[in-house]
């Protein structure tokens, strides 16, 4: 790597003013080779030429679009054969053109070649992402000074400046003047990287009993920077941490809250509850696999036509269940507990009969990729914040529905007094079919959400089975907010346990805490108020 | 006016079922020791060991089987951990085993190949005692004993019963399984103990050995129903069936069912234990997978088939859902699961006495339909019904009131 | 069982020992040779599993097609042990003492294999086993076709420490908390040391089976990377838990390039049920990639790809073969050559048969199987991933190494090589 810079300074500086010639096409020959060191080589002596030809080459062999064909090597474009050296179309275009392909190491370089091109770029959008790309590719690329100094000196950006003096700093890290070095390391002092802090680390490191950096002031004003950079990561740090355990008890809710109504409602654990994010989780499959087949240009939006069919399928298949089973069982609690047992294991070879036993593949739109940059060590993804607004949507619309609808005031009615409700009138045994039919369909929005994060297959919902149980349990029945105090309480304890004891320990810890904290409280957090008598 | 237990012991049981008792006796020591023996094997009677390994497992589920029949049946508990109490007596006894293979294992070491691997140097202090064969048979019953006592004590005491009871269970076990899945917890992590050599002594793929620990768990499946039976019919169980279908009534009459909850409770996880600890050395592996929900659940299923609230229906149950699997997994693998699943939901739903209970409504209309139709049905169906049955078969109410 | 009722009534055990006797005693044709297939088709295992049962029928149908072996043909008696461990070795002795299969091939997990290992030693069976494993066992009556640890992790890591692979210096150790993982990362552990990376240059980190929540760990890791030099990850994560995994690194912004991930078992298999665009450039080491070219793979693929239209696999058209189902043909078709060889399928005629045996194989080496451990001298290959799910190899070695199932990097091992 730092060779590489270091001849593609050199030559940078030199022909700047970019005489056009024809590339070589043996010069090109070594991209092909088999050997990573001539790749290597003809990689820099590419970007060395510095001219708009080289600049293509290298792009094409990014976008692993450069091939070999008929004995030289050639850009496939669309339908088109390129002859990379002049950039000519080939006629008639020759069979078979073998891709050339890049490892992880030759990208990089590729990369960083193209970034280095562009810093002098007329477009600003491409100046721009070159230099961030740089900043989090560069390391300390000293070798890169001499660009960097003419790159700082005509750029007119503010922010692309701001970048560029960073850059500029961090290859005047390696200076052999202590003077350079200590301003260099004074200005890195106010970054918030990591990656900077990770080029100031070996400043301060000792090698034997001789410190590397032998100018102390440099050392000690490198202590200070790292220290000052140490405690502006420290809040994002824990910042993150907690953001970890709201996303993770967003995504209990969901899968708990189904269960929460339908639990409270007619005392019924549904075994089966997990198979019903299985049902969602597929409908979201289904949905991307119906887009991609008839409107591939809406192929993004898949998931905002998943949600509705997801909670239709999966509210469908639940009010069956309560219908065909569930119903028969009124008042055996614990039988209710193995019927939809086996009404689990049904829908899971059912699934597996249809959609076979591997995991299909459900893809993250191209709007829930990628993460949101809050700090230079804290990027929130995009799929996980989409899914804490959905639990909120959801649960706003199951709190809506529970109080601002006749419905809903049936399911309160029949949740606290059964036999009474029935009295005065309440539909109970229709109600009960809703209500689970509801509880099902939530389960099924759920399903849709892990479709983002995790495994689609027909086991998915054993996985979480458990785990929303404990929600509810603890979160008391028929709650909803016992529910959300319970998910985001244990996703936040359990994401900092497992930074502190590792992610088996926490797990364990969770489930013997709950265990201990029913014996205290049986009746979970939020108990309803009222007198019962048993039996 | 007090019995002698003897007598008690006589007099619970009936002439019918010693006789059965008998001839299993007969059978299991007798019969089977010698058709394995003796005949060749292509004699169409002779007993193969892969039968005989079969069956003992099968047996020792049905022991299992028994023991959550008793909490769940008599005592309208469900559990849905009881695969812990299942492992941890084959891991108790599985130690014991482990320490018999001395220095045959890969590394030749005296401690467990597993933990030469995790470098450690001497046996961890939960390994003490475990070569002597009577500390392992003692830590098989005593660790799931206290462990369920311990966990029954607060749950109970905390009043915490029904579907909440079966979810905490599940939530112990589930841990539990977590626990022995790491390394260091020291019992070998997912491979658990495997590849065992002897037992006092002796080689645990002798066929005599084979007989000997088949021939025990016969034995132990005895017992377990015989003790069943006694503790049914004792004035405990009158107050154990009562706590199940009415437990405020039986609270304000002055006795405390925690005691007898505890009491049935931890008996049943110490059957369970023993049961686990005459497993393993019959299927020669024990892993954490034996905790998994899935399997405390199929507990439940073999008590539901057989039939709760009666002791010999579990037995039943968990030798027809385990054959079935065993026909099953060999002659159509896809089916297998809806074949449990459809079992699982047309059991409660419509068989919620299990085959046992079949065979008595059988039995009963044929008896019926021979009788003069002169006598019309009355109202109290329920309580003619249990007049009707055998005392060894259908306590009142057993279906309705196990599921309060 | 139906005339044995009156039989139930008198005594439950006598019924169901009868019941068995009457279920097991299969017409034994005496012009078939049996083999016996033991692979979980339902459970947990089934997604991995059924592929490796598919091969091993399109294996003896391929080898029958040709008329068989000793002039018999081939008859393969599938069992399922539903991915549940004490199963696997009541299946296996059924196998061996009912059906009197001469060979199985089977098993996939390291506990199914420990399970039935008594099992193959007490009847003196014989096992092929496919899948790359920890090491740390040599049995007599096994042999092993997929890779040892030096076979694929060892590789793996050298290939990151190079130059081309990124000469990285920081690694971070992450799995499932089982025996595989942990073995291998032991393995690593003294092999970097060894190659003079220090201890706190090594992260080690396991989660429980199912994980699938990975952003702390993600988290850890970025804090990890971004404390100085390149740093790798060398997964050995299981199963499912991969999906969550890649998908978190993929948003938190963690690219190949930067922290490249390297995975023992993430295959072809594996990929088809994934979006593979977050875990493009990312790695795997196997000993066979299906993108592969040669003659001999271009059969194997063709085969597989009739067959399973043939079988009417769920989505035939887009079937993957991977590196375990190179394995079980590789073992099958040895077996076969082994057996012609020793004249008999007698097991201890067979084992002494198969020392040396060579095969062409579709990773388009020709493999041989050692004359003293068991396993087979192996090329190693790693990949990285591209978006359509398949690998692009990136290094390979020169030809087949020499499997060390018992590491040279624990102490102890040293005069461990052979039977």
């Amino acid at each position: 790597m730092r060779r590489f810079l270091l001849s593609l300074g050199l030559v940078l500086g030199l022909c700047a003013t970019g005489a056009r010639a024809d590339l070589d096409p043996a010069a090109l020959k070594g991209l092909a080779s088999d050997d990573f060191d001539a790749k290597q080589a003809a990689i820099t002596g590419l970007a060395a030429t510095g001219d708009a030809d080289a600049e293509r080459v290298l792009k094409a062999l990014a976008d692993d679009a450069l091939a070999v064909a008929g004995g030289r090597v050639v850009i496939t474009a669309g339908g088109q054969v390129l002859d990379a050296a002049s950039g000519a179309a080939i006629k008639p275009a020759p069979a078979n053109p073998e891709s050339i392909g890049l490892n992880n190491a030759l990208r990089q370089q590729v990369d960083g070649a193209l970034a280095a091109l562009r810093l002098f770029s007329a477009d600003r959008a491409e100046r721009l992402a070159a230099a961030k790309l740089l900043l989090a590719d560069m390391g300390d690329g000293a070798a890169l000074l001499p660009i960097l100094d003419k790159a700082v000196k005509a750029e007119a950006d503010g922010e692309i400046k701001t970048i560029l003096a960073q850059l500029h700093a961090q290859a005047r890290l390696t200076s052999p003047d202590a003077a350079v070095r200590l301003a260099a390391v004074q200005t890195l002092g106010e970054s918030a990287s990591p990656a900077v802090k990770a080029l100031l680390l070996p400043l301060i490191e000792k090698q034997g009993d001789a410190y590397l950096e032998t100018d102390d002031k440099v050392r000690y004003a490198a202590q200070t920077a790292i220290k000052s950079i140490e405690g502006r990561l420290a809040w994002s740090e824990t910042a993150g941490q907690i953001f970890t355990g709201v996303s993770l008890g967003s995504i209990l809710l969901l899968a708990a809250l189904g269960l929460a109504i339908t639990y409270g409602v007619m005392g019924v654990i549904n075994m089966a509850h997990g198979e019903l994010l299985m049902i969602g989780a597929y409908s979201a499959y289904a949905m991307q696999t119906l887009f991609r087949a008839s409107f591939p240009d809406f192929v993004d939006y898949y998931l905002v036509a998943a949600v509705p069919v997801a909670f239709f399928v999966a509210a469908l298949v639940g009010m069956a269940m309560e219908r065909t089973v569930i119903r028969h069982l009124y008042g055996r609690p614990l039988e209710t507990l193995l019927a939809t047992w086996g009404l689990s294991l049904v829908l899971i070879q059912a699934a597996r009969l249809l959609f076979g036993a591997q995991n299909v593949e459900v893809a993250n739109p191209v709007w829930m990729s990628g993460g949101v940059q809050i700090a230079e060590n804290l990027s929130l993804p995009w799929n996980r914040l989409v899914i804490v607004a959905f639990s909120g949507f959801v649960l706003l619309l199951v709190w809506l529905m529970m109080n601002k609808t006749r419905l809903g005031m049936f399911v309160r009615a029949v949740t606290q007094n059964r036999p009474m409700a029935g009295c005065v009138g309440v539909p109970t045994a229709r109600i009960d079919t809703l209500a689970f039919g509801i509880g099902s369909g939530i389960a099924g929005l759920g399903g849709v959400a892990l479709s983002q994060i995790a495994n689609v297959g027909p086991d998915m919902g054993t996985g979480y089975i458990v785990d929303s149980f404990m929600v509810v349990v603890l979160g008391g029945v028929g709650q909803l907010a016992g529910a959300v105090w319970a998910a985001l309480g244990l996703g936040v304890v359990s994401k900092f346990l497992e930074g502190w004891a590792g992610a088996v320990i926490a797990k364990i810890l969770v489930l013997v805490f709950i265990i201990i904290f029913i014996q205290k409280r049986p009746q979970g957090l939020f108990a309803l108020k009222g007198r019962f008598v048993e039996n | 006016m007090r019995t002698p237990a003897s007598i008690k012991l006589v007099a619970g049981l009936g002439p019918k079922g010693w006789l059965a008792v008998a001839i299993t006796a007969l059978v299991a020591w007798v019969l089977v020791p010698l058709a394995h023996l003796m005949l060749p094997e292509s004699h169409p009677l002779h007993v193969s060991t892969f039968a005989i390994t079969l069956i003992g497992k099968i047996l020792c589920y049905a022991v299992v089987a028994v023991a959550m029949d008793l909490i769940w049946g008599y005592g309208g508990i469900l559990s849905l951990g009881h695969g812990l109490f299942f492992a941890l007596g084959g891991y108790s006894f599985g130690m014991y085993l482990m320490r018999q293979i001395g220095r045959e294992g890969s590394y030749q070491s005296d401690l467990p190949d597993f933990m030469v691997f995790l470098d450690w140097k001497e046996l961890p202090w939960y390994w003490t005692g475990s070569d002597h064969f009577l500390w392992a048979i003692f830590l098989a019953v005593a660790v799931p004993g206290v462990i369920a006592w311990i966990f029954g004590y607060f749950a109970f005491r905390s009043r915490i019963k029904g579907v909440y009871f079966s979810i905490i269970t599940q939530a112990l076990t589930y841990a539990a399984m977590l626990f022995f899945f790491r390394n260091e917890t020291g019992f070998g992590g997912n491979n658990g103990f495997t590849d065992f050599k002897r037992i006092l002594g002796y080689s645990i793929t002798a066929p005599e050995t084979r007989l000997v620990l088949f021939g025990l768990s016969v034995a132990l499946l005895l017992g377990t129903l015989i003790l069943g039976r006694v503790l049914i019919a004792s004035k405990f169980g009158k107050v154990l069936t009562a706590i199940r279908d009415a437990e405020s009534r039986v609270m304000f009459i002055g006795y405390n069912p925690l005691h007898y909850k505890l009491f049935i409770w931890t008996v049943s996880a110490m059957l369970c234990g023993l049961a686990g600890a005459l497993y393993v050395p019959q299927v020669g592996i024990i892993n954490p997978s034996e905790m998994s929900v899935a399997n405390s659940i199929e507990i439940a299923i073999w008590v539901a088939v057989g039939g709760r609230g009666t002791l010999i229906g579990p037995v039943f149950g968990a030798a027809i859902v385990n054959l079935s699997k065993s026909w099953f997994t060999t002659s159509f693998p896809e089916y297998w699961l809806f074949f449990l699943g459809l079992l699982f939901i047309l059991v409660t739903l419509y068989l919620p006495q299990g085959v046992v209970g079949l065979w008595a409504k059988l039995t009963r209309r044929e008896a019926k339909a021979a009788a003069a139709q002169a006598k019309a049905e009355t109202p109290a169906a329920p309580a003619a019904r249990n007049s009707e049955s055998n005392a060894a078969e259908l306590p009142a109410g057993a279906a309705k009131g196990a599921s309060a | 069982m139906q005339n044995r009722r009156s039989f139930i009534k008198a005594a439950v055990l006598s019924a169901s020992i009868a019941a068995i006797g009457a279920m097991s005693s299969t017409a034994y044709a005496a012009d078939t040779i049996k083999v016996g297939i033991l692979h979980s088709l339902s459970g947990t295992m089934a997604i991995s599993e059924t592929a490796l049962k598919e091969t091993a029928l399109m294996t003896i149908d391929e080898i029958n097609a040709k008329g068989g072996v000793l002039g018999k043909k081939l008859e393969p008696v599938v069992v399922d042990p539903a991915s549940d461990w004490p199963k696997f070795a009541e299946k296996a002795r059924q196998l061996l003492s009912q059906d009197k299969v001469a060979v199985t091939f089977g098993c996939w997990t390291s506990v199914s294999r420990k399970s039935v290992l008594p099992v193959y030693k007490e009847l003196n069976g014989l096992l092929f086993y496919p899948v790359q494993y920890e090491g740390e066992e040599l049995e007599k009556n096994v042999f092993y076709t997929g890779a040892a640890p030096n076979q694929q992790a060892i590789p793996a890591v050298e290939y990151l420490m190079s130059k081309e692979g990124g000469s990285a210096k920081r690694f971070v150790l992450l799995g499932t908390d089982y025996v595989y993982p942990r073995t291998t990362n032991k393995i690593l552990r003294a092999f970097l040391k060894s190659k003079g990376v220090a201890e706190a240059d090594i992260m080690e980190e396991y989660t429980p089976f199912g994980h699938s929540d990975y952003q702390t760990i993600i988290a850890k890791i970025k804090k990890f990377a971004a404390e100085g030099k390149k740093t790798a990850v060398i997964s050995t994560i299981n199963g499912d838990s991969n999906v969550p995994f890649y998908k978190e690194l993929g948003n938190a912004g963690l690219k190949a390039k930067d922290v490249p991930v390297v995975a023992f078992s993430v295959g072809e298999e594996e990929l088809r049920g994934v979006d593979a665009k977050p875990l493009v450039g990312h790695l795997a080491a196997w000993n066979y990639f299906m993108s592969v070219k040669n003659p001999e793979n271009d059969k194997f693929i063709k085969m597989y790809r009739d067959w399973a239209k043939k079988a009417k696999l769920p989505k035939a058209d887009t079937v993957v073969t991977n590196d375990p189902m190179e394995a079980t043909y590789v073992g099958i078709h040895m077996w076969a050559q082994a057996v012609e060889k020793a004249k008999s399928t007698d097991t201890d005629k067979v084992i002494a048969a198969m020392a040396g045996q060579t095969f062409n194989a579709p990773s388009g080496f020709t493999l041989k199987m050692d004359e003293t451990n068991h396993h087979l001298h192996k090329p190693v290959f790693i990949g990285e991933i591209k978006a359509d799910g398949q690998f692009n190899t990136v290094w390979k070695t020169k030809g087949p190494i020499r499997a060390q199932p018992w590491s040279p990097f624990i102490p102890g091992n040293e005069s461990k090589q052979k039977l």
